[in-house]
C-alpha cells in the first residue's frame, strides 16, 4: 500500500438526526405540502436521504401571507438591536451545529466534507454575524437616515452552495427588517430544512422566515406572487431572464446573481506554484459548480507549456471520491442532469478540436462523477470557451500581451469574476481596472468574505450581495418612493408608492392578480398589488 | 553520500548560469526564478496540513517518522555521557517495543563525533546502507561567523572523526548583502572539505537558517543557490533561531527540490529542523513531502527531521496504536 492511498477517514454521519420526511416551513412550523413531494438523494451514491414536500401555489401563498403577517406585526416594528440579537443567535447556533450542517451538506450536495466544513459552514456563520452587526446601524448603510425595509422578500437559491446561498439571502434581508420566503434548490433542500430547525431553536418569531421546497414551478409561483416586494435569485442566466420578464413592470425589486465564465489570467511573472494552486482552486473547488469559477484559463504564451505541465502534475494528486472522506478534494457532481450537461459540453469541446486531458483516477461506480478535466488548444470561438459548463472542466487559452489578455477576458457575455496572477502590483491594478467583472481576485481565487460585495456585470446579473452593498439591496431610502410597496409601514403615506404606478397603464389593479397577500388589517390599502401592472417595461 | 565522488559543484550549475559564476550572474539567475506568493504558499501548506491520516496510514507514518529523525543534541552543556545516552536512544528508541525502527542519524557538535561513533559501535552505518549515521554541525555553527579557513577546518575535523554527514550553515550576512558568489564558493569549499581520504564524501546538508532570511523569495533563492553549489540536502534551520522549521518554508524548499529534479534528474534532500515536536505536526510534513515531490522522498537519504523531543511523542503515539491506550511520559525514556 502506498502512503498516498491514505486510509479512509470518513466523517461520521451519526451526528445527523434526519427525519424520514420533511414538510414545508411556514409560519414557524413544519406543515405538509399540498404537492406530490419528492425524494432527495445523495449524488455520491444515489441513495435516498429523505422525502421532501412540494409546495404548490397555495402553499406558496400561505408562506407569503405568513411572511407578510410577521412583517407587519413583528419584524418591521422590532428595533434593529433586537433583530440583531436574533441574527447573532442564529449565527451561534450555526456554529454549534456546524459539524451536523457540514455532514448534511456534503451528503445532499456531494461536495467534499473539507469544503463544507472549512468553507461553507464557517462562511454561513460569518454572514449571519456580519449582518447581525448591521441590524442596528442601518442609518450608516449609505442610504441616509432611517432607511426602510422593503417588505417580504422572495428568494430562490441554487444547489451549488445550498446553505451558504441561504445565508447570503436571509442574513441581509432580516438585518434590514424584511421577512422572507425562501425556496431552496430541488436537489439540495436538506440543509435549509435543518436551518429551519435552527430557527425554531433560536425562537425566531413565526413567519419571519418561511422555507418552501419544490422544483421550478414552486420558484415561479414565489417570484410571481403579488405579495412579495423583492426578488433575490441566484442561479442560471436563463432562469434569471425568465424572472426579469416575470417581474417586469411590477414594483418588485430584484437582484440577480447569475452565471459566469471567468477568466483566470496568468502572466509570465506570476508566482507559478501559487498560480497553479489558484487555477486548481478556481475550477475544481466544489467540482466547478461555482458561478464565479475560473473556467477560462488565460495563460501567457511564453509560460503556457510550463504552467500546463505543472497543472497536470498537481491535478494528478487530486483525490476524487467519497464526499464524506476528510481527504477528498473533489466530490460528486450534484445531479445526473448536471453530469449529462458537463459530459455533453466536454464531448463538444473535443469534437471542436480542443485537446482533452484528465488525470488517472478511479471513479466510484454509483453516483454522479466526472474527472477533473482540462482542455488545451481552445479557441475563443469554441463552445467550451463561451458557455458556462458548471463542472470541473477548464478551458485553456493563451495571450501575448496584457492588452490581449484584457480583450479576451472581457470577450464573454458574462462578467461575474476574474483572476489575475502577477508579481507586479502595478500590472495587477492596471489590468483589474479594465476587466468588466464584479469581483477580481489578485493572486488568489474563490475567496469570499461577508464584508465584500459580490455580483456581476452584463449577463451575470445585477445588484450586489455582501457588504454594505448587499444591505442596500434590501433597503430603500426614507425619501424614495419609487419602489415602495405600499405595505412597507403604516407610517409611510401610501402616496409614496404612486410613482411606481405612474409608469403603469392607468387602470387600477390588474384583476388577474390573486387577492392581496395581506389579510391583516394593518394594511393601509391594497395598493401594493396594483403595482404589478401588465407593463412590459424592463427594469 | 549516495553520489560519492561526483564533481564538487554540480556540473549543470555552469551550464545553467551560462557563464562564469559571479555575484552578478548568480543574481541574474536567481532573480529569474518565479517569486513566491506568501498568502498562497501558506494556504497550500495549511491545506496539506488538514489531511486526515488514520489507522494503517498513521501506523506507517509513525514508523517512517522515526526512520527519518536526526536525533539531535546541540547544547553547550553536551558531554560524552549525554551523547552516549542519545546514541543508545537512537539504537533502541523504545525499550518496551523492540520492533520500533531505529532513527536515521544522531546529530551532534563536531567535538562529540568520536563519542557518538564509539557509542553507536556496530550500529554505526559507516557510510553503508542501514545503520545509523553520525551527523555533525560544522562551519562555526550556528552563526557561521568565522573565517573560511576555520569553517573548513571545523568540517574536516568532524569528517576525520567519522562524521557521515555535515550540517553546514550558509553565511546569511553574505546572502542578505547580495554576495551570492561568496555563499556559493563557501558551499563548494565545504563540500570539498567533506572529502574523505578514500575519495568519498560525507553527505552535505546546507542550513539556510530561514528564520533569518525572512522572506519566502529569499528562501527560494537560497535553496537554488545551495543546490547549484552542490548541497546534498537543504535544511531549514539551526534550531537556534526563531522561527525555525515551518510547514510553508518546508513546502517551498520541497518545490525547489522537485523543480531541480525535473530539470536535472538529480534528487536533493530536505531537512526541516527545529520546532517540530508532535507526531501530528510531523505527519503534516510527510503529507507535504508525498504530495509535493512524491512518496519516494520519504527515505532517509532524501528527507530528515531535525528534532530532539519529537521522537518521544511519536513513541507515545505508536504505543497508543499498538495497545489502544495512552501511556505517559514515564513510559518513554529520556535521552
Amino acid at each position: 500500500m502506498s502512503f498516498l492511498d491514505y486510509a479512509p477517514a470518513p466523517e461520521s454521519t451519526s451526528v445527523l438526526n434526519l427525519k424520514k420526511q420533511y414538510g414545508l416551513f411556514i409560519n414557524g412550523e413544519f406543515v405538509d405540502g399540498r404537492g406530490d413531494g419528492f425524494a432527495t438523494i445523495s449524488p455520491a451514491t444515489e441513495k435516498h436521504i429523505a422525502q421532501i414536500a412540494t409546495a404548490t401555489d397555495a402553499d406558496v401563498d400561505d408562506a407569503v401571507r405568513a411572511a407578510r403577517r410577521a412583517y407587519d406585526t413583528v419584524w418591521s416594528t422590532m428595533s434593529g438591536s433586537d433583530r440583531g440579537k436574533y441574527l447573532f443567535r442564529i449565527a451561534r447556533l450555526v456554529q454549534e451545529r456546524a459539524r451536523e450542517l457540514a455532514v448534511a451538506e456534503s451528503l445532499d450536495n456531494g461536495k467534499p466534507i473539507k469544503e463544507s466544513r472549512d468553507v461553507d459552514v464557517p462562511l454561513v456563520a460569518a454572514w449571519f454575524f456580519y449582518y447581525a452587526g448591521w441590524a442596528d446601524k442601518l442609518d450608516h448603510a449609505g442610504l441616509g437616515a432611517n432607511p426602510r425595509s422593503l417588505g417580504v422578500a422572495g428568494q430562490v437559491i441554487p444547489w451549488n452552495f445550498p446553505l451558504l446561498m441561504l445565508a447570503w439571502k436571509i442574513a441581509p434581508a432580516l438585518a434590514a427588517g424584511n421577512t422572507v420566503v425562501l425556496k431552496p434548490a430541488e436537489t439540495t433542500p436538506l440543509t435549509a430544512l435543518i436551518f429551519a430547525e435552527i430557527l425554531q431553536q433560536a425562537e425566531l418569531p413565526a413567519g419571519v422566515v418561511n422555507i418552501v421546497t419544490g422544483a421550478g414551478a414552486t420558484g415561479r409561483a414565489l417570484v410571481a406572487h403579488p405579495g412579495i416586494d423583492k426578488v433575490a435569485f441566484t442561479g442560471s442566466t436563463a432562469v434569471g431572464r425568465e424572472i426579469a420578464r416575470t417581474i417586469a413592470g411590477t414594483s418588485k425589486r430584484v437582484t440577480l446573481e447569475l452565471g459566469g465564465k471567468a477568466a483566470n489570467i496568468v502572466f509570465d511573472d506570476a508566482p507559478i506554484d501559487e498560480a497553479v494552486e489558484g487555477i486548481v482552486n478556481g475550477i475544481f473547488f466544489n467540482q466547478g459548480h461555482v458561478c464565479c469559477a475560473g473556467s477560462r484559463l488565460l495563460v501567457q504564451e511564453s509560460i503556457h507549456d510550463e504552467v500546463i505541465e505543472r497543472l497536470k502534475r498537481r491535478m494528478s494528486t487530486l483525490r476524487v471520491g467519497d464526499p464524506l472522506d476528510k481527504n477528498t478534494d473533489v466530490g460528486a457532481i450534484n445531479s445526473r442532469e448536471q453530469l449529462d450537461r458537463i459530459r455533453a459540453l466536454s464531448d463538444q469541446g473535443e469534437a471542436e478540436g480542443a485537446e482533452r486531458w484528465s488525470p488517472d483516477c478511479e471513479l466510484p461506480t454509483d453516483g454522479f462523477w466526472f474527472k477533473p478535466t482540462i482542455f488545451t488548444g481552445v479557441s475563443t470561438s469554441d463552445t467550451i470557451a463561451r458557455e458556462e459548463i458548471f463542472g470541473p472542466v477548464l478551458s485553456v487559452l493563451t495571450f501575448r500581451t496584457p492588452a490581449e489578455a484584457i480583450a479576451k477576458a472581457n470577450n464573454t457575455p458574462y462578467g461575474l469574476s476574474a483572476g489575475i496572477w502577477s508579481d507586479k502590483g502595478s500590472r495587477i491594478l492596471a489590468v483589474a481596472d479594465k476587466l468588466r467583472a464584479g469581483v477580481i481576485w489578485a493572486n488568489t481565487f474563490n475567496k469570499f468574505d461577508p464584508s465584500s460585495p459580490f455580483g456581476g456585470y452584463k449577463e451575470s446579473g445585477y445588484g450586489r450581495e455582501g457588504g454594505k452593498h448587499g444591505l442596500g439591496a434590501y433597503l430603500a431610502t426614507a425619501a424614495s418612493g419609487t419602489s415602495l410597496p405600499s405595505s412597507i409601514a403604516p407610517s409611510v403615506p401610501a402616496e409614496l408608492s404612486a410613482p411606481a404606478e405612474l409608469s403603469a397603464p392607468a387602470e387600477p389593479a390588474t384583476p388577474a392578480e390573486p387577492t392581496a397577500a395581506e389579510p391583516t388589517a394593518a394594511e393601509p390599502a391594497s395598493t401594493t398589488e396594483t403595482t404589478t401592472a401588465p407593463n412590459g417595461a424592463a427594469e | 553520500m549516495h553520489d560519492a565522488g561526483k564533481e564538487l559543484a554540480r556540473p549543470t550549475a555552469l551550464e545553467m548560469l551560462d557563464g562564469p559564476i559571479t555575484d552578478a550572474s548568480l543574481r541574474r539567475y536567481l532573480d529569474g526564478i518565479p517569486g513566491v506568493d506568501a498568502v498562497g504558499l501558506e494556504q497550500r501548506a495549511a491545506d496539506l496540513g488538514s489531511r486526515s491520516i488514520k489507522t494503517t496510514s498513521k501506523a506507517w507514518a509513525l514508523d517512517t517518522i522515526i526512520r527519518l529523525i536526526d536525533l539531535t543534541t546541540l547544547e553547550g552543556a553536551d558531554t560524552p555521557g549525554k551523547v552516549r545516552s542519545l546514541s543508545a536512544k537512537a539504537v533502541t528508541p523504545d525499550a518496551s517495543d523492540r520492533s520500533t525502527p531505529q532513527v536515521a542519524a544522531v546529530c551532534v557538535y563536531g567535538d562529540m563525533v568520536p563519542y557518538a561513533v564509539e557509542a553507536l559501535g556496530a550500529h554505526h552505518s559507516v557510510g553503508g546502507e542501514g545503520g545509523i549515521n553520525v551527523a555533525a554541525v560544522a562551519t562555526a555553527f550556528p552563526s557561521g561567523r568565522a573565517s573560511l579557513a576555520v569553517k573548513l577546518a571545523d568540517t574536516a575535523d568532524a569528517v576525520d572523526a567519522g562524521a557521515d554527514e555535515i550540517d553546514m550553515v550558509i553565511d546569511r550576512g553574505a546572502f542578505l548583502s547580495g554576495r551570492y558568489g561568496q555563499v556559493y564558493d563557501e558551499i563548494v569549499a565545504v563540500k570539498e572539505a567533506c572529502r574523505r581520504s578514500d575519495g568519498s564524501y560525507a553527505h552535505l546538508k546546507v542550513i539556510l537558517e530561514t528564520g533569518e532570511l525572512n522572506t519566502y523569495d529569499n528562501v527560494r533563492r537560497a535553496s537554488w543557490l545551495s543546490i547549484l553549489a552542490g548541497g546534498d540536502f537543504i535544511k531549514t534551520s539551526t534550531g537556534k533561531v526563531s522561527p525555525a522549521a515551518t510547514l510553508p518554508v518546508t513546502l517551498l524548499m520541497l518545490q525547489v527540490v522537485r523543480d531541480w529534479h525535473l530539470l536535472t534528474g538529480e534528487k536533493v534532500g530536505v531537512k526541516p529542523a527545529g520546532g517540530i515536536r508532535s507526531s501530528k505536526d510531523a505527519i503534516k510534513y510527510l503529507v507535504t513531502v508525498a504530495e509535493t515531490v512524491g512518496e519516494e522522498w520519504l527515505q532517509p537519504h532524501l528527507f530528515r527531521f531535525g528534532a530532539s523531543s519529537l521522537l518521544n511523542d511519536v513513541l507515545l503515539q505508536r504505543q497508543k496504536l499498538t495497545t489502544g491506550q495512552y501511556s505517559g511520559a514515564d513510559y518513554v525514556t529520556i535521552d
